[in-house]
Parts: structure tokens; C-alpha cells; sequence
């Protein structure tokens, strides 16, 4: 006999996440309405503008790339229970790895540059998620605090380095030389032109989307079909449990915030490689924080993160496009993706409170 | 290539275009956002003033993230827009992947040069009117020691940090320059509560009279300045009236004449690169009603005659872009 207050596990993948995303459109809808816009027109022009061409899917999936990686980074730590919130730092930090491996080696080819740069993203992010790892670990600092905080450190030592040291000569932006030609990453419509699918050539969608979906698979073979993944998911149910079966905490903090923050910065070759061509000083832009909404809605999952990656994309896109063509000011696009993430992440139990009181009353009948 | 691009752009944009009648100028905000009180914002009132006055109507649209800079500079070509003014540096590059696809579009940069025969580039000389508000600030200082608040430290914000030092090293040169700046990211260029913190660090230090050259952040500087009775020196636009007998002086850069000059101006306007010094107009300090009993008439004596010399030649303010080095620091 199942418990009563558990839902079947296809209600609870599928069934809540809908219904919270549902219940945080129609709060916007109520919003839109009252400030005199209209609602239907307004979702209209969204799922339009992100789904109704491929100039639209290019920039959605751009957006969705940055935040598969940084979901997964988030899911990947939360597995062990451990809170990363310093996937924007990471990013950062990964970023300037990219810059130096593309800007201070001579690729000949653009895949050997992707597997460079992809190997410098994630050695900077892993590096810069190691010291709170080592100090959560060994020193019980906790986790939401150092990363957080080494999210400022990241940014200031991004700000030195790009005002001080790689800025040209002359060059009033802080930000890098444009990286070599070599280095330029395949867009999505180069590679589907020989497959005879046209696909628009403006959106910075590149390669790296499937580097994301490749990480996808790699994270699910990784938590659940590894070794390493049952010691990272064996310690986030029960630390005493796992180190009574001679699991130690401290080498799965460190792997687990290694593997999140090497994760966390794969997204730089996404955004600073596929698509700016040079690093500049805003480059990650809130995704490692996105992230955390993303692991949230993915339910930790690496294809419920693909997924809610694609969702935020899609608020990303099409929010852009309401502020283009409506009245609609900017600030209530962030209020419809805040509801998204409130009701996802918070407000989960009011959606699954009901939900599993309607199955359990089904059940007894 | 660019036929299916074409194709693409007309197809997405067709269903805009009804919303928007042909050759409407233009406006995008850089990161920070319309509101931010200062460079963003004064655009905007440039805008304002030449929909009042012209009854025209412009489009706005407010960056939110790297990748829209080029995507929204394109979007607002395709639909018909001209002339588009871009602010900020960051948007160079976006100039020089968007312009050459749009040829007849004339497009206007502001705080950075694109060399592109479609593009005016508008260029403003912060330190000239940095340098002004500098000597008044030394002229005014009772203690020997005055303060700069920027929002980040990037080559831009130094300029004016560095004019600053230059003007009030040549009233004082023994003068005491306290410079700081408010943080490492975006939201350095929004932060009130650290903008008054840093100024009471500095007041502490012993400065009687801050500038602020950090957007949003501004605004808590000026007001701790005013809390403290100390004084400020405002920023970008004519920010005397906030704290009346507070604020010394303001440096403007009419960022929002140059949108004004730009949508006047309209489709096929004069390209090339547009420097606001001094002599243009473009920079100066601010002197009305609410300040006119801190500047007494020989401090503007003295700053008529500096601008003066500024304008002929007779004075060089040095600028920090050109080599990334101050003399005055």
C-alpha cells in the first residue's frame, strides 16, 4: 500500500511543475490585464516570438543552452545536498579561461579551440568552486555563504583583469580583443544546412547546444549508473548513513562542487565563445543564478533541467520581444519569470498539497 | 546568405510593422536601464522633449542582456526604425555587425566611435567639464581634502575621476583627492545605500565635498553629502535642484541633446564622428538658482577663465582614455 501524501511518480514529475507553471501565468495574465494590456495578445506575441520561427528558436535555445549547463551544475551539487549558489562566479571565472585559451593559443581548427576552450571553462569554474569545496569540507564553512560571496570576488577579479590587463591598448569598453577567426564556433544553421533543414543565421545559437545536451546524458550516466554518482547521491540522503558505509564526506563535497562548478562554467563557451567573440565584463548575466530556478523545476533531473532550461528560455526570448513591440515595461517581464520561480520553486507544496489529496481520494474510491 | 536573412527579418517583423509607422527614430538604453537618473535617463529626456515638441513619436527599447544588444539593434532596423541611436560603449561591436547590414539606415552611437559611413558617432569630453567642477570643488573645500565616488572602475568613470584631479590640482596643488568606486558589477551603477557609504568614508577621511560619477548611486552620495552638511557635485544632468544648497555644482553631459540633435536631424542625417567638448556645449557645470549662493563670483571668475583657456587651446586637460594614465592622480 502506497503512503497516503505521496503522488505516483509521473504525477509528480509531469503533473506539479505544469500546474505551478499554469498557476504563475494566470497570476501575469491578471497583471497584464490590470495594467490595460492584453493578456492573450501578449502570450501570443511570447510563444510567437520564441517558438513561431527559427530566428525565435535560435535565440530561445541560445538562452536554454546557458541555462542547461548552469541547471545542471545546480542539480549535480544538490544531489549531495549541497546548495551552489556561486554558479554566476564560476562563470565568470570560466569565461576568463575561455578568453586566455582562445586569445593566447593558436588554434588551427575550431574543434580543437571547442575542446580547449570547453577544457579551460571547466578547469577555471571547477577551480573556482574548490575553495568553498575545500572550506565546506574541511572547515565547515557553509556552502550558500562562501559561494555567494565568491561570486563578488569572481566579478572583481573579472573587472582587474579585463580593465588592467587584457583590454587593448586605446579600447575604452573593458572587455578583450575579439577572439581569432579560428576560434569562431559553427552556428546551429551551419550545421543543419547539410542536412537540408533552413534554419535562420541571425541567432547566436552554436554548437554548444550540444555540448549541453551531451552533458545532460553525461550527468544522468554519471548520478545514476557510476559509482561516484551513488557516493554523491548516498551522501545527500543521509551524511551519517554514507559515512557508516565508508563514504567520505569530505572527498564528495569536493567532487560533487568540482564536477557543479565545472558544469557552472561550461556555459562561458556558450556565451563567450559561440556568441560575444570576446569577453566582456557582464558576460554571464544572471544564468548561474536562472540555474537555480532551472535544477528547481527540473526536479534535480538532468532531462526535467533540459526541459525547464527550454521553459526559462523561452520567458527569456519572448519577454525580449514583449518589451520590443509592446508597452509592456521591462520590469513586469521580470515579475512574470519571479512568478514562474516562486511558484516552481517556493510555493511547491500549494500545488502538491491538493494534487495529492485528489490521487489519494481517487484511490479510495 | 543575406537574401534568406532578409527573408527572415521581413517575415518576423511584418506582423510589427503595423505598430510602427516608417523612419520613427529610435532610442536603446544601455544595461542599467531607463530609469537610472542619469546617462540612460537623460537620453530619455532628450527623447521626451523632442516627441513634445516635434509631436513625433519614437520607439524605446531597454537592453536586459549582451545577447539582445545585437538582436534588438537589428530588430529595430528591420522594422523600419531611423534614425536608431545606440547609447553606451558596450555597443560598439553591435554597431559594427548591424550597421553594415542596414545601409540605408543612419544609426547614431553615443560614447564611442564606429567608424562606418552610416554611423554618427558622438563622443563626449568628461574631462574638459570634470576638470571645471574639479576647481570648484577645490576653490569651495575648506579642509584641503575633496572625494570622487564612481560606479565601476573602467576607463570611462577614471576620465572623469582624473579631469576632476586635474581641475582641482590647479587651484590647490597640494589638494588631497580621494578617489573610490562603488563595485565590480552592474548593479554598481544602482546602489544608493553603497554610494553613502563610501561618501561617509570619505567624509571621514576628511573630504568636505564629493563627486559623484555613478548613475543610480549618485543619488545616496548626494544625499549623505546633504545629511553630513558637507557638499556634492552632481552628475550627467542638472542634479542642483536635488539637495538645494547641498549640491555645489553638477557636470553635465547633455547626452540628451545629442539624442535631441540626432532625432531631429532624421533618416539621412550627417554621419561622421561628433565630439561635445566644451566648445560644443556638450560638457560644462551647471550654475542656476539653487546653487548660486555656493559659487561665489570670483570661484566663477575663475572657471569662465579656465573654460575659456580650455576652448582656445591655452589649456590641455589631459585625457586618460588615450594612454590610461593620469597625471593628476
Amino acid at each position: 500500500m502506497s503512503k497516503p501524501g505521496k503522488l505516483p511518480h509521473w504525477a509528480d514529475v509531469t503533473l506539479v511543475p505544469l500546474a505551478s507553471v499554469a498557476l504563475a501565468f494566470v497570476i501575469s495574465a491578471i497583471l497584464i490585464w490590470a495594467i490595460g494590456e492584453n493578456p492573450w495578445a501578449a502570450v501570443k506575441l511570447m510563444v510567437d516570438g520564441a517558438f513561431g520561427s527559427s530566428y525565435g528558436w535560435g535565440y530561445t535555445l541560445y538562452y536554454a543552452t546557458n541555462f542547461i549547463f548552469t541547471g545542471l551544475a545546480v542539480s549535480v551539487a544538490f544531489q549531495a545536498r549541497l546548495f551552489n549558489i556561486g554558479g554566476e562566479g564560476q562563470a565568470a571565472m570560466a569565461g576568463l579561461g575561455v578568453a586566455l585559451v582562445c586569445l593566447y593559443i593558436p588554434w588551427p581548427h575550431w574543434s580543437l579551440a571547442l575542446v580547449g576552450a570547453t577544457l579551460g571553462a571547466a578547469v577555471f569554474g571547477a577551480a573556482w568552486a574548490f575553495i568553498p569545496a575545500y572550506l565546506q569540507a574541511k572547515r565547515g564553512s557553509h556552502i550558500v555563504i562562501t559561494t555567494i560571496m565568491f561570486n563578488f570576488i569572481a566579478a572583481s577579479v573579472l573587472g582587474y583583469f579585463l580593465v588592467n590587463v587584457l583590454r587593448p591598448q586605446g579600447s575604452m569598453d573593458p572587455a578583450t580583443a575579439r577572439f581569432p577567426s579560428e576560434t569562431v564556433l559553427p552556428k546551429l544553421h551551419e550545421i543543419l544546412r547539410p542536412l537540408g533543414i533552413p534554419f535562420s543565421t541571425v541567432p547566436p545559437v552554436n554548437i554548444s547546444l550540444f555540448l549541453a545536451i551531451g552533458m545532460c546524458f553525461a550527468v544522468w550516466f554519471m548520478l545514476w549508473r557510476t559509482r561516484l554518482g551513488y557516493q554523491i547521491r548516498a551522501f545527500g540522503e543521509s551524511e551519517p548513513a554514507a559515512e557508516y558505509a565508508g563514504i567520505s564526506p569530505v572527498k564528495i563535497t569536493i567532487y560533487a562542487m568540482l564536477i557543479s562548478g565545472g558544469l557552472a562554467g561550461m556555459m562561458a563557451v556558450n556565451s563567450v565563445m559561440g556568441e560575444q567573440q570576446r569577453l566582456v565584463l557582464n558576460a554571464v548575466e544572471g544564468a548561474g543564478f536562472i540555474g537555480i530556478a532551472v535544477a528547481l523545476m527540473g526536479r534535480n533531473h538532468p532531462f526535467g533541467v533540459f526541459l525547464a532550461a527550454i521553459l526559462f528560455g523561452f520567458l527569456y526570448q519572448g519577454g525580449a520581444e514583449l518589451a520590443l513591440w509592446t508597452g509592456i515595461p521591462r520590469e513586469l517581464i521580470v515579475v512574470i519569470q519571479a512568478l514562474v520561480i516562486l511558484f516552481t520553486g517556493a510555493l511547491d507544496n500549494m500545488v502538491r498539497m491538493p494534487l495529492t489529496r485528489l490521487f489519494a481520494m481517487r484511490r479510495a474510491r | 546568405m543575406t537574401s534568406l536573412k532578409t527573408m527572415l527579418g521581413a517575415a518576423s517583423s511584418l506582423a510589427l510593422m503595423a505598430t510602427m509607422a516608417q523612419a520613427d527614430p529610435a532610442l536603446m538604453y544601455d544595461l542599467g536601464g531607463k530609469f537610472d537618473k542619469s546617462f540612460n535617463e537623460a537620453a530619455h529626456n532628450g527623447a521626451e522633449r523632442w516627441k513634445a515638441e516635434t509631436g513625433g513619436n519614437y520607439r524605446d527599447i531597454e537592453v536586459t542582456a549582451e545577447a539582445q544588444r545585437v538582436q534588438f539593434a537589428r530588430r529595430l532596423a528591420e522594422a523600419g526604425a531611423d534614425p536608431i541611436v545606440v547609447l553606451g560603449f558596450a555597443n560598439a561591436p553591435t554597431l559594427e555587425e548591424v550597421a553594415p547590414e542596414f545601409p540605408e539606415t543612419s544609426f547614431v552611437l553615443i560614447d564611442m566611435v564606429v567608424d562606418l559611413p552610416n554611423v554618427r558617432s558622438v563622443v563626449f569630453s568628461e574631462h574638459e567639464g570634470s576638470y571645471l567642477v574639479g576647481m570648484l570643488a577645490a576653490m569651495a573645500s575648506e579642509t584641503g581634502t575633496i572625494s570622487f565616488v564612481g560606479g565601476m572602475e573602467i576607463p570611462l568613470i577614471t576620465n572623469f575621476a582624473c579631469g576632476y584631479a586635474q581641475g582641482a590640482k590647479a587651484v590647490n596643488p597640494d589638494i588631497n583627492v580621494i578617489v573610490n568606486y562603488t563595485g565590480s558589477t552592474p548593479a554598481a551603477w544602482n546602489d544608493p545605500v553603497r554610494g553613502g557609504e563610501i561618501a561617509q568614508a570619505q567624509f571621514s577621511q576628511g573630504s568636505d565635498i564629493v563627486f559623484a560619477a555613478a548613475g543610480g548611486t549618485g543619488l545616496g552620495v548626494l544625499q549623505a553629502a546633504a545629511d553630513a552638511g558637507l557638499k556634492s557635485i552632481g552628475v550627467d544632468s542638472n542634479q542642483n535642484y536635488l539637495h538645494p544648497g547641498s549640491v555645489l555644482t553638477s557636470m553635465l553631459k547633455l547626452v540628451d541633446q545629442a539624442v535631441f540633435d540626432a532625432f531631429s536631424d532624421g533618416p539621412g542625417l550627417e554621419t561622421g564622428i561628433v565630439v561635445m567638448d566644451l566648445a560644443a556645449g556638450g560638457v560644462g557645470y551647471a550654475l542656476d538658482e539653487h546653487n548660486a549662493d555656493l559659487i561665489s563670483d570670483q570661484m566663477q571668475e575663475a572657471v569662465e577663465a579656465a573654460k575659456a583657456a580650455i576652448i582656445a587651446g591655452e589649456i590641455t586637460v589631459h585625457d586618460y582614455r588615450t594612454d590610461s594614465t593620469c597625471p593628476a592622480f
